[in-house]
Protein backbone atom coordinates (compact mmCIF):
# COMPACT_ATOMS: atom_id res chain seq x y z
CA UNK A 1 0.00 0.00 0.00
CA UNK A 2 1.39 3.35 -0.79
CA UNK A 3 -0.16 6.64 0.06
CA UNK A 4 0.36 9.40 -2.06
CA UNK A 5 0.04 14.17 -1.33
CA UNK A 6 -3.45 14.26 -2.00
CA UNK A 7 -4.45 10.94 0.41
CA UNK A 8 -1.90 12.80 3.51
CA UNK A 9 -3.74 16.08 2.59
CA UNK A 10 -6.89 14.59 3.21
CA UNK A 11 -6.03 12.82 6.45
CA UNK A 12 -4.19 15.88 7.78
CA UNK A 13 -7.81 17.30 7.06
CA UNK A 14 -9.59 15.11 8.89
CA UNK A 15 -7.13 15.11 11.78
CA UNK A 16 -7.57 19.25 12.03
CA UNK A 17 -3.38 19.65 11.26
CA UNK A 18 -2.60 22.46 8.67
CA UNK A 19 0.82 21.47 6.82
CA UNK A 20 2.89 23.70 4.93
CA UNK A 21 4.15 22.13 1.61
CA UNK A 22 7.50 20.98 2.63
CA UNK A 23 5.94 19.34 5.30
CA UNK A 24 3.34 17.44 3.91
CA UNK A 25 5.82 16.96 1.25
CA UNK A 26 8.35 15.19 4.42
CA UNK A 27 5.85 13.37 6.49
CA UNK A 28 4.22 11.52 2.74
CA UNK A 29 7.77 9.97 2.08
CA UNK A 30 8.10 9.22 5.80
CA UNK A 31 4.55 7.93 5.86
CA UNK A 32 5.02 5.92 2.86
CA UNK A 33 7.68 4.48 3.90
CA UNK A 34 6.42 3.42 7.46
CA UNK A 35 3.44 2.27 5.36
CA UNK A 36 5.61 -0.30 3.67
CA UNK A 37 6.95 -1.99 6.67
CA UNK A 38 3.67 -2.19 8.08
CA UNK A 39 2.75 -4.09 5.07
CA UNK A 40 4.26 -7.03 6.52
CA UNK A 41 1.05 -8.05 8.53
CA UNK A 42 -0.92 -8.24 4.93
CA UNK A 43 0.84 -11.89 4.51
CA UNK A 44 -0.65 -13.37 7.61
CA UNK A 45 -3.92 -15.81 7.60
CA UNK A 46 -5.88 -14.61 9.93
CA UNK A 47 -9.39 -14.96 8.84
CA UNK A 48 -10.20 -16.90 11.74
CA UNK A 49 -8.14 -15.20 14.07
CA UNK A 50 -10.17 -12.58 16.80
CA UNK A 51 -9.36 -9.40 17.33
CA UNK A 52 -7.82 -8.34 20.38
CA UNK A 53 -8.70 -4.48 21.28
CA UNK A 54 -8.11 -5.13 24.74
CA UNK A 55 -6.21 -7.89 26.89
CA UNK A 56 -8.72 -7.59 30.20
CA UNK A 57 -11.31 -10.29 30.08
CA UNK A 58 -13.84 -7.39 30.97
CA UNK A 59 -16.56 -5.15 29.55
CA UNK A 60 -19.46 -3.62 29.75
CA UNK A 61 -18.07 -1.84 32.99
CA UNK A 62 -21.02 -0.10 35.08
CA UNK A 63 -21.64 1.94 38.26
CA UNK A 64 -24.58 3.00 40.13
CA UNK A 65 -26.43 6.20 39.47
CA UNK A 66 -25.40 8.06 41.87
CA UNK A 67 -24.52 11.41 42.78
CA UNK A 68 -21.04 12.68 43.49
CA UNK A 69 -19.47 15.78 43.84
CA UNK A 70 -17.39 16.46 40.98
CA UNK A 71 -15.07 19.52 39.55
CA UNK A 72 -16.59 23.17 39.91
CA UNK A 73 -17.26 25.11 36.90
CA UNK A 74 -14.39 27.73 38.64
CA UNK A 75 -12.00 24.72 38.66
CA UNK A 76 -12.94 23.00 35.05
CA UNK A 77 -12.63 26.65 33.37
CA UNK A 78 -9.29 27.67 34.91
CA UNK A 79 -7.31 26.31 32.23
CA UNK A 80 -9.60 27.99 29.37
CA UNK A 81 -7.45 29.81 26.81
CA UNK A 82 -10.36 31.97 26.64
CA UNK A 83 -14.00 31.91 28.74
CA UNK A 84 -17.14 33.76 29.02
CA UNK A 85 -18.67 33.61 32.15
CA UNK A 86 -19.13 29.88 33.05
CA UNK A 87 -18.42 28.96 29.19
CA UNK A 88 -15.89 27.74 27.35
CA UNK A 89 -15.51 30.68 24.39
CA UNK A 90 -14.64 29.86 21.04
CA UNK A 91 -14.78 31.68 17.52
CA UNK A 92 -18.41 32.10 16.27
CA UNK A 93 -19.66 29.16 14.29
CA UNK A 94 -22.90 30.15 12.92
CA UNK A 95 -23.77 33.17 11.35
CA UNK B 1 27.39 8.84 50.69
CA UNK B 2 25.55 11.69 49.89
CA UNK B 3 21.88 11.70 50.94
CA UNK B 4 20.74 11.74 47.34
CA UNK B 5 22.57 9.04 46.27
CA UNK B 6 20.82 6.11 48.63
CA UNK B 7 18.16 4.12 47.97
CA UNK B 8 14.31 5.11 48.75
CA UNK B 9 14.42 2.03 51.35
CA UNK B 10 17.55 3.29 53.25
CA UNK B 11 16.13 6.33 53.22
CA UNK B 12 13.20 4.96 54.77
CA UNK B 13 14.85 3.15 57.36
CA UNK B 14 17.04 6.75 58.44
CA UNK B 15 13.35 8.56 58.33
CA UNK B 16 11.79 6.45 60.51
CA UNK B 17 14.39 6.34 62.87
CA UNK B 18 14.73 10.23 63.25
CA UNK B 19 18.40 9.88 61.56
CA UNK B 20 17.76 11.99 58.92
CA UNK B 21 15.90 15.58 58.45
CA UNK B 22 13.71 15.44 55.27
CA UNK B 23 15.09 18.81 54.58
CA UNK B 24 18.54 17.85 54.37
CA UNK B 25 17.57 15.58 51.73
CA UNK B 26 16.10 18.19 50.02
CA UNK B 27 19.08 20.01 50.55
CA UNK B 28 21.73 17.69 48.99
CA UNK B 29 18.64 16.54 46.37
CA UNK B 30 18.78 20.28 45.11
CA UNK B 31 22.39 20.49 45.88
CA UNK B 32 22.96 17.69 43.00
CA UNK B 33 20.60 19.03 41.05
CA UNK B 34 22.56 22.78 41.15
CA UNK B 35 25.36 20.68 40.13
CA UNK B 36 24.57 18.38 37.47
CA UNK B 37 21.59 19.66 35.91
CA UNK B 38 22.98 21.71 33.12
CA UNK B 39 24.83 18.58 32.00
CA UNK B 40 21.47 15.99 32.35
CA UNK B 41 18.65 18.37 31.72
CA UNK B 42 16.58 15.85 33.60
CA UNK B 43 14.09 18.19 34.74
CA UNK B 44 11.46 21.02 32.64
CA UNK B 45 10.60 24.10 33.89
CA UNK B 46 13.60 24.03 36.91
CA UNK B 47 14.13 27.97 36.58
CA UNK B 48 11.41 28.33 38.52
CA UNK B 49 12.43 28.38 42.09
CA UNK B 50 10.20 26.22 43.47
CA UNK B 51 12.12 24.68 46.90
CA UNK B 52 9.59 23.37 48.52
CA UNK B 53 9.16 20.45 50.98
CA UNK B 54 6.13 18.64 50.35
CA UNK B 55 4.81 15.80 52.71
CA UNK B 56 1.67 14.35 54.33
CA UNK B 57 1.98 11.71 57.10
CA UNK B 58 1.98 8.30 55.98
CA UNK B 59 4.42 5.13 55.71
CA UNK B 60 6.51 7.24 53.13
CA UNK B 61 7.55 9.53 55.78
CA UNK B 62 8.05 12.67 53.00
CA UNK B 63 10.29 10.77 50.92
CA UNK B 64 9.63 12.66 47.49
CA UNK B 65 8.88 10.75 44.11
CA UNK B 66 9.90 12.48 41.13
CA UNK B 67 6.95 12.70 38.25
CA UNK B 68 7.17 12.50 34.44
CA UNK B 69 5.64 15.14 32.98
CA UNK B 70 2.19 13.30 31.40
CA UNK B 71 0.88 12.45 35.10
CA UNK B 72 -1.36 15.09 36.38
CA UNK B 73 -0.59 16.96 39.68
CA UNK B 74 -3.05 19.01 41.23
CA UNK B 75 -1.62 22.64 40.97
CA UNK B 76 1.41 21.69 39.30
CA UNK B 77 2.41 21.94 35.84
CA UNK B 78 1.74 18.99 33.31
CA UNK B 79 2.45 20.02 29.89
CA UNK B 80 3.73 16.28 28.24
CA UNK B 81 6.52 18.41 27.06
CA UNK B 82 4.55 19.45 24.67
CA UNK B 83 3.75 23.21 23.31
CA UNK B 84 0.02 22.58 22.90
CA UNK B 85 -0.34 22.44 26.92
CA UNK B 86 1.68 25.05 27.63
CA UNK B 87 0.44 26.22 31.44
CA UNK B 88 -1.81 23.43 32.47
CA UNK B 89 -1.83 23.37 35.90
CA UNK B 90 -4.40 20.04 36.02
CA UNK B 91 -7.22 20.99 38.87
CA UNK B 92 -7.05 17.83 39.72
CA UNK B 93 -4.19 14.44 40.46
CA UNK B 94 -4.06 11.50 38.98
CA UNK B 95 -5.00 8.05 41.18
CA UNK B 96 -1.25 7.10 41.50
CA UNK B 97 -0.32 11.28 43.16
CA UNK B 98 -3.56 10.40 45.42
CA UNK B 99 -1.99 7.21 46.81
CA UNK B 100 1.56 8.63 46.96
CA UNK B 101 0.17 11.43 48.98
CA UNK B 102 -1.86 8.51 50.73
CA UNK B 103 1.05 7.04 52.14
CA UNK B 104 2.96 10.18 53.38
CA UNK B 105 4.94 10.17 49.78
CA UNK B 106 6.13 13.86 49.02
CA UNK B 107 5.75 15.11 45.58
CA UNK B 108 9.06 16.18 43.94
CA UNK B 109 8.06 20.01 42.59
CA UNK B 110 9.92 19.74 39.31
CA UNK B 111 9.21 17.31 37.01
CA UNK B 112 10.72 14.86 34.81
CA UNK B 113 11.24 15.33 30.86
CA UNK B 114 9.94 13.08 28.04
CA UNK B 115 9.26 12.64 24.32
CA UNK B 116 5.78 14.79 23.35
CA UNK B 117 3.15 12.84 24.54
CA UNK B 118 5.69 9.46 25.35
CA UNK B 119 5.91 9.56 21.53
CA UNK B 120 9.66 8.36 21.46
CA UNK B 121 12.36 6.14 22.02
CA UNK B 122 14.86 8.78 23.17
CA UNK B 123 13.57 12.05 24.92
CA UNK B 124 15.13 13.79 21.97
CA UNK B 125 11.14 15.16 20.96
CA UNK B 126 10.62 16.84 24.10
CA UNK B 127 9.66 20.87 23.53
CA UNK B 128 11.81 21.56 26.43
CA UNK B 129 14.68 19.59 24.27
CA UNK B 130 16.43 16.44 24.64
CA UNK B 131 18.02 14.83 28.13
CA UNK B 132 21.57 13.47 28.04
CA UNK B 133 22.72 9.88 29.59
CA UNK B 134 24.25 10.61 32.88
CA UNK B 135 26.62 7.82 31.54
CA UNK B 136 28.15 9.73 28.17
CA UNK B 137 26.51 12.90 28.19
CA UNK B 138 26.51 12.82 24.16
CA UNK B 139 23.97 9.89 24.30
CA UNK B 140 20.02 9.43 24.60
CA UNK B 141 18.74 8.17 27.80
CA UNK B 142 16.33 6.40 26.51
CA UNK B 143 12.83 7.53 25.89
CA UNK B 144 10.15 8.52 26.64
CA UNK B 145 10.44 8.71 30.14
CA UNK B 146 14.04 9.66 29.74
CA UNK B 147 14.12 12.35 32.56
CA UNK B 148 12.94 9.79 34.71
CA UNK B 149 15.77 7.62 34.04
CA UNK B 150 18.50 10.23 33.96
CA UNK B 151 17.45 12.01 37.31
CA UNK B 152 17.49 8.66 39.26
CA UNK B 153 20.74 7.52 37.74
CA UNK B 154 22.31 10.72 38.13
CA UNK B 155 21.01 10.76 42.12
CA UNK B 156 19.32 13.86 41.08
CA UNK B 157 15.96 11.71 42.34
CA UNK B 158 15.73 9.14 44.84
CA UNK B 159 12.81 7.99 42.83
CA UNK B 160 10.60 8.39 39.93
CA UNK B 161 7.58 7.04 37.86
CA UNK B 162 7.14 6.76 34.00
CA UNK B 163 5.35 5.04 31.81
CA UNK B 164 5.31 2.51 29.35
CA UNK B 165 3.38 1.77 26.39
CA UNK B 166 5.99 0.33 24.29
CA UNK B 167 8.83 -0.03 26.53
CA UNK B 168 8.87 3.60 27.64
CA UNK B 169 10.11 2.81 31.07
CA UNK B 170 12.38 -0.61 30.35
CA UNK B 171 14.25 0.88 27.78
CA UNK B 172 15.97 3.91 29.44
CA UNK B 173 16.26 2.52 32.54
CA UNK B 174 17.98 -0.20 30.96
CA UNK B 175 20.07 2.84 28.67
CA UNK B 176 20.68 4.52 32.36
CA UNK B 177 21.28 1.78 34.20
CA UNK B 178 18.59 1.78 36.48
CA UNK B 179 15.75 -0.77 37.36
CA UNK B 180 12.00 0.28 35.72
CA UNK B 181 8.97 -2.43 35.58
CA UNK B 182 5.96 -2.03 33.57
CA UNK B 183 3.00 -3.00 35.74
CA UNK B 184 0.34 -5.83 34.33
CA UNK B 185 -2.28 -3.92 32.23
CA UNK B 186 -4.88 -3.29 34.71
CA UNK B 187 -2.46 -3.41 37.40
CA UNK B 188 -2.22 0.29 38.29
CA UNK B 189 -4.97 3.17 37.38
CA UNK B 190 -4.29 5.37 34.45
CA UNK B 191 -7.14 7.89 35.53
CA UNK B 192 -4.81 11.39 35.82
CA UNK B 193 -2.11 9.61 33.09
CA UNK B 194 -2.77 11.90 29.80
CA UNK B 195 -3.40 8.96 27.77
CA UNK B 196 -1.07 8.07 24.79
CA UNK B 197 -2.84 4.33 23.85
CA UNK B 198 -5.36 3.73 26.36
CA UNK B 199 -4.89 -0.62 25.38
CA UNK B 200 -1.13 -0.39 26.16
CA UNK B 201 -0.30 2.34 28.27
CA UNK B 202 0.79 1.80 32.30
CA UNK B 203 2.52 4.08 34.85
CA UNK B 204 5.19 2.40 36.65
CA UNK B 205 8.48 2.60 39.17
CA UNK B 206 12.00 3.81 37.79
CA UNK B 207 14.28 3.10 40.73
CA UNK B 208 17.70 2.93 42.16
CA UNK B 209 17.03 -1.53 43.03
CA UNK B 210 14.90 -3.91 42.84
CA UNK B 211 13.72 -3.31 46.55
CA UNK B 212 12.65 0.36 45.80
CA UNK B 213 10.28 -0.85 42.73
CA UNK B 214 8.50 -3.14 44.85
CA UNK B 215 7.84 -0.46 47.64
CA UNK B 216 6.28 1.74 44.86
CA UNK B 217 4.47 -1.00 43.21
CA UNK B 218 2.71 -1.64 45.92
CA UNK B 219 1.37 2.20 46.87
CA UNK B 220 0.76 2.76 43.03
CA UNK B 221 -1.07 -0.41 42.37
CA UNK B 222 -5.02 -1.40 42.77
CA UNK B 223 -8.63 -0.98 41.52
CA UNK B 224 -9.60 2.64 40.91
CA UNK B 225 -13.21 3.22 40.22
CA UNK B 226 -12.02 6.25 38.51
CA UNK B 227 -10.69 4.13 35.51
CA UNK B 228 -12.55 0.87 34.05
CA UNK B 229 -9.84 -1.01 33.13
CA UNK B 230 -8.30 -1.32 36.54
CA UNK B 231 -8.59 -4.52 38.20
CA UNK B 232 -10.04 -5.56 41.75
CA UNK B 233 -8.19 -8.21 42.45
CA UNK B 234 -5.86 -7.71 45.89
CA UNK B 235 -2.57 -6.56 45.43
CA UNK B 236 0.41 -8.31 47.07
CA UNK B 237 2.74 -7.23 49.60
CA UNK B 238 5.91 -6.96 47.09
CA UNK B 239 8.58 -7.07 49.31
CA UNK B 240 7.51 -10.54 50.53
CA UNK B 241 8.61 -11.49 47.26
CA UNK B 242 12.29 -10.30 47.56
CA UNK B 243 13.95 -13.28 48.27
CA UNK B 244 17.37 -14.45 46.86
CA UNK B 245 16.34 -17.38 45.20
CA UNK B 246 15.53 -19.04 41.57
CA UNK B 247 16.50 -22.54 41.76
CA UNK B 248 14.23 -24.74 40.05
CA UNK B 249 12.61 -21.76 37.91
CA UNK B 250 11.97 -22.56 34.58
CA UNK B 251 13.26 -19.48 32.27
CA UNK B 252 12.36 -19.17 28.68
CA UNK B 253 14.70 -17.55 26.31
CA UNK B 254 12.90 -16.25 23.32
CA UNK B 255 15.01 -17.66 19.96
CA UNK B 256 13.25 -14.93 18.18
CA UNK B 257 15.23 -12.07 20.38
CA UNK B 258 18.57 -13.48 19.86
CA UNK B 259 19.45 -12.94 16.08
CA UNK B 260 19.76 -10.43 13.13
CA UNK B 261 20.05 -6.67 14.12
CA UNK B 262 21.21 -7.32 18.14
CA UNK B 263 24.66 -5.95 18.68
CA UNK B 264 27.14 -8.63 19.44
CA UNK B 265 28.72 -7.18 22.93
CA UNK B 266 24.73 -6.51 23.92
CA UNK B 267 24.04 -10.45 23.10
CA UNK B 268 27.24 -11.52 24.98
CA UNK B 269 26.23 -9.30 28.05
CA UNK B 270 22.45 -10.86 27.94
CA UNK B 271 24.22 -14.37 27.39
CA UNK B 272 26.04 -14.06 30.88
CA UNK B 273 23.32 -12.48 32.63
CA UNK B 274 21.25 -15.83 31.81
CA UNK B 275 24.45 -18.31 32.82
CA UNK B 276 24.29 -16.32 36.15
CA UNK B 277 20.95 -17.21 36.42
CA UNK B 278 21.61 -20.44 35.62
CA UNK B 279 24.48 -20.96 37.88
CA UNK B 280 22.26 -19.74 40.72
CA UNK B 281 19.96 -22.64 40.48
CA UNK B 282 17.51 -21.52 37.32
CA UNK B 283 16.96 -23.99 34.48
CA UNK B 284 16.84 -22.15 31.03
CA UNK B 285 15.40 -23.48 27.95
CA UNK B 286 14.88 -21.92 24.47
CA UNK B 287 11.22 -21.11 23.64
CA UNK B 288 9.41 -19.63 20.23
CA UNK B 289 7.10 -16.44 19.96
CA UNK B 290 6.76 -16.93 16.24
CA UNK B 291 5.04 -13.48 15.48
CA UNK B 292 7.71 -11.19 16.86
CA UNK B 293 8.28 -9.64 13.26
CA UNK B 294 4.92 -8.71 13.51
CA UNK B 295 4.90 -6.82 16.74
CA UNK B 296 6.61 -3.49 15.18
CA UNK B 297 3.90 -2.83 12.98
CA UNK B 298 1.33 -3.90 14.86
CA UNK B 299 1.91 -1.65 17.65
CA UNK B 300 2.56 1.04 15.57
CA UNK B 301 -1.04 0.85 13.94
CA UNK B 302 -3.00 0.22 17.35
CA UNK B 303 -0.52 2.95 19.27
CA UNK B 304 -1.09 5.48 16.55
CA UNK B 305 -4.53 4.65 15.97
CA UNK B 306 -5.43 5.11 19.60
CA UNK B 307 -3.19 8.31 19.93
CA UNK B 308 -4.81 9.95 16.98
CA UNK B 309 -8.30 9.36 18.66
CA UNK B 310 -6.99 10.74 22.38
CA UNK B 311 -4.81 13.53 21.32
CA UNK B 312 -8.36 15.19 19.29
CA UNK B 313 -9.00 16.57 22.53
CA UNK B 314 -6.03 19.16 22.11
CA UNK B 315 -7.83 21.76 20.20
CA UNK B 316 -7.22 25.01 21.72
CA UNK B 317 -10.96 25.27 23.56
CA UNK B 318 -10.60 23.70 27.17
CA UNK B 319 -6.58 23.53 28.30
CA UNK B 320 -3.47 24.88 26.78
CA UNK B 321 -2.53 26.54 23.78
CA UNK B 322 -4.63 28.53 21.32
CA UNK B 323 -3.90 30.22 17.98
CA UNK B 324 -6.22 32.91 16.65
CA UNK B 325 -8.20 32.93 14.58
CA UNK B 326 -11.97 33.96 13.64
CA UNK B 327 -12.72 30.82 12.30
CA UNK B 328 -13.48 27.94 14.25
CA UNK B 329 -12.40 24.93 11.99
CA UNK B 330 -9.19 27.09 11.25
CA UNK B 331 -8.71 27.99 14.69
CA UNK B 332 -8.01 23.78 15.04
CA UNK B 333 -6.13 23.11 12.39
CA UNK B 334 -3.77 26.14 13.26
CA UNK B 335 -3.27 25.69 16.83
CA UNK B 336 -2.46 21.98 16.44
CA UNK B 337 -0.41 22.41 13.60
CA UNK B 338 1.19 25.19 15.92
CA UNK B 339 1.21 23.35 18.80
CA UNK B 340 2.20 19.24 18.16
CA UNK B 341 5.77 18.62 17.34
CA UNK B 342 6.87 16.31 13.93
CA UNK B 343 6.63 12.92 15.74
CA UNK B 344 3.20 13.73 17.15
CA UNK B 345 2.00 14.98 13.64
CA UNK B 346 3.47 11.84 12.12
CA UNK B 347 1.55 9.51 14.82
CA UNK B 348 -1.60 11.06 14.59
CA UNK B 349 -1.78 11.38 10.65
CA UNK B 350 -0.53 7.64 10.56
CA UNK B 351 -3.38 6.35 12.87
CA UNK B 352 -6.31 8.70 11.47
CA UNK B 353 -5.14 7.03 7.90
CA UNK B 354 -5.27 3.30 9.82
CA UNK B 355 -8.78 4.33 11.03
CA UNK B 356 -10.07 6.07 7.92
CA UNK B 357 -13.18 5.12 5.92
CA UNK B 358 -11.68 2.49 3.02
CA UNK B 359 -8.45 1.60 5.18
CA UNK B 360 -9.97 0.26 8.48
CA UNK B 361 -10.06 -3.08 7.64
CA UNK B 362 -6.73 -3.79 5.66
CA UNK B 363 -4.99 -1.49 8.61
CA UNK B 364 -6.61 -1.19 12.25
CA UNK B 365 -8.64 -4.42 11.99
CA UNK B 366 -5.66 -6.77 10.94
CA UNK B 367 -3.61 -5.10 13.37
CA UNK B 368 -6.02 -6.24 16.30
CA UNK B 369 -6.27 -9.88 14.86
CA UNK B 370 -2.29 -10.24 14.96
CA UNK B 371 -2.39 -8.74 18.55
CA UNK B 372 -4.53 -11.83 19.04
CA UNK B 373 -1.59 -14.17 17.96
CA UNK B 374 1.04 -12.07 19.74
CA UNK B 375 -0.79 -12.44 22.77
CA UNK B 376 -1.37 -16.48 22.39
CA UNK B 377 2.52 -17.13 21.96
CA UNK B 378 3.30 -15.64 25.31
CA UNK B 379 0.05 -17.77 26.96
CA UNK B 380 1.73 -21.03 25.52
CA UNK B 381 5.13 -20.26 26.78
CA UNK B 382 3.73 -19.41 30.31
CA UNK B 383 1.78 -22.58 30.07
CA UNK B 384 5.00 -24.47 30.68
CA UNK B 385 7.81 -21.70 31.73
CA UNK B 386 8.01 -18.79 35.40
CA UNK B 387 9.28 -16.17 33.23
CA UNK B 388 10.91 -14.86 29.85
CA UNK B 389 14.33 -13.36 30.37
CA UNK B 390 15.68 -11.06 27.20
CA UNK B 391 17.48 -8.20 25.85
CA UNK B 392 15.40 -4.91 26.72
CA UNK B 393 16.84 -3.16 23.44
CA UNK B 394 19.10 -4.07 20.75
CA UNK B 395 21.93 -1.92 21.16
CA UNK B 396 22.74 0.25 24.62
CA UNK B 397 22.31 4.23 24.41
CA UNK B 398 22.75 5.55 21.19
CA UNK B 399 24.05 9.12 20.39
CA UNK B 400 21.71 12.21 20.69
CA UNK B 401 20.81 12.89 16.94
CA UNK B 402 21.86 9.47 15.43
CA UNK B 403 18.29 8.42 14.65
CA UNK B 404 16.13 11.38 15.22
CA UNK B 405 15.78 12.12 11.17
CA UNK B 406 14.82 8.67 10.22
CA UNK B 407 11.63 7.50 12.39
CA UNK B 408 11.30 3.95 11.25
CA UNK B 409 15.06 3.20 12.28
CA UNK B 410 13.52 4.62 15.63
CA UNK B 411 10.78 2.57 15.82
CA UNK B 412 12.61 -0.62 15.22
CA UNK B 413 14.61 -0.19 18.27
CA UNK B 414 11.56 -1.03 20.58
CA UNK B 415 11.14 -4.82 18.95
CA UNK B 416 12.03 -6.51 22.31
CA UNK B 417 9.70 -4.60 25.00
CA UNK B 418 6.39 -3.48 22.39
CA UNK B 419 5.21 -7.14 22.56
CA UNK B 420 5.04 -6.86 26.25
CA UNK B 421 2.31 -4.47 25.76
CA UNK B 422 0.45 -5.79 23.22
CA UNK B 423 -0.26 -9.00 25.45
CA UNK B 424 -0.89 -6.52 28.56
CA UNK B 425 1.81 -8.43 30.93
CA UNK B 426 4.42 -7.17 33.61
CA UNK B 427 7.86 -6.80 32.30
CA UNK B 428 10.42 -5.36 34.19
CA UNK B 429 14.38 -4.47 33.40
CA UNK B 430 17.69 -4.80 35.66
CA UNK B 431 20.92 -3.71 35.28
CA UNK B 432 23.18 -6.69 33.80
CA UNK B 433 26.30 -5.39 32.41
CA UNK B 434 28.01 -2.67 30.46
CA UNK B 435 29.69 -1.99 26.94
CA UNK B 436 33.22 -1.70 26.72
CA UNK B 437 32.24 2.45 26.22
CA UNK B 438 30.67 2.45 29.62
CA UNK B 439 27.03 2.11 29.11
CA UNK B 440 24.57 0.30 30.59
CA UNK B 441 22.67 -2.93 29.67
CA UNK B 442 19.51 -3.99 30.81
CA UNK B 443 18.04 -7.49 30.97
CA UNK B 444 14.37 -7.77 30.73
CA UNK B 445 12.26 -10.02 32.59
CA UNK B 446 8.73 -10.97 31.87
CA UNK B 447 6.20 -13.04 33.65
CA UNK B 448 2.22 -14.02 32.51
CA UNK B 449 -0.38 -11.10 33.82
CA UNK B 450 -0.96 -9.86 37.25
CA UNK B 451 2.73 -12.22 38.34
CA UNK B 452 4.46 -9.27 39.53
CA UNK B 453 6.02 -11.19 42.09
CA UNK B 454 8.22 -13.49 40.18
CA UNK B 455 9.39 -10.32 38.09
CA UNK B 456 10.83 -9.17 41.86
CA UNK B 457 12.14 -12.56 42.98
CA UNK B 458 14.67 -13.09 39.24
CA UNK B 459 15.18 -9.52 39.49
CA UNK B 460 16.16 -9.26 43.05
CA UNK B 461 17.72 -12.76 42.70
CA UNK B 462 19.92 -11.39 39.78
CA UNK B 463 21.05 -8.28 41.54
CA UNK B 464 22.18 -9.46 44.68
CA UNK B 465 24.90 -11.52 43.11
CA UNK B 466 25.46 -8.93 40.85
CA UNK B 467 27.56 -5.53 41.31
CA UNK B 468 25.89 -3.46 38.48
CA UNK B 469 23.26 -2.05 39.96
CA UNK B 470 25.89 -0.46 42.97
CA UNK B 471 28.14 1.54 40.17
CA UNK B 472 27.28 5.39 39.73
CA UNK B 473 28.28 7.59 36.74
CA UNK B 474 30.50 10.14 37.16
CA UNK B 475 28.83 13.63 36.02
Amino acid sequence: MSIDQETVKHIAHLSRIELQPKELEKLSGQLHDILGFIDKISSLDIDKVEPTSHILPISNVLREDTPHVSLSPEKALENAPSRKGEFFSVPKIIE
Amino acid sequence: MELNQLTAHELLDKLARKEVALEALYGALYGRIQKTESKVRAYVRSEAARKTVSSSPGPLNGLPVTIKDNICTEGLETECCSKILKGFRPPYDATVIAKLKKSGAGIFPLKANMDEFAFGSSTENSFFGPTANPWDLGAVPGGSSGGSAAAVASDEAIWALGSDTGGSIRQPASFCGVVGLKPTYGRVSRFGLIAFASSLDQIGPITKDVEDAAILTKVISGYDPNDSTSVNLDVPDYTQSLVNDVKGLKIGLPKEYLVEGMDPEVKSIIEEAVNKLKSLGAVSKPVSLPHTEYAVPVYYIVATAEASSNLARFDGVQYGYRAKSDNLIEMYKKTRAEGFGEEAKRRILLGTFALSHGYYDAYYLRALKVRTLIKQDFDRVFNDFDCIVAPVSPTAAFKIGERSDDPLKMYLSDIYTISVNLAGIPAISVPCGFTKKGLPVGLQIMAKAFNEEMLFRVAHTFEQNTQWHKLKPKL
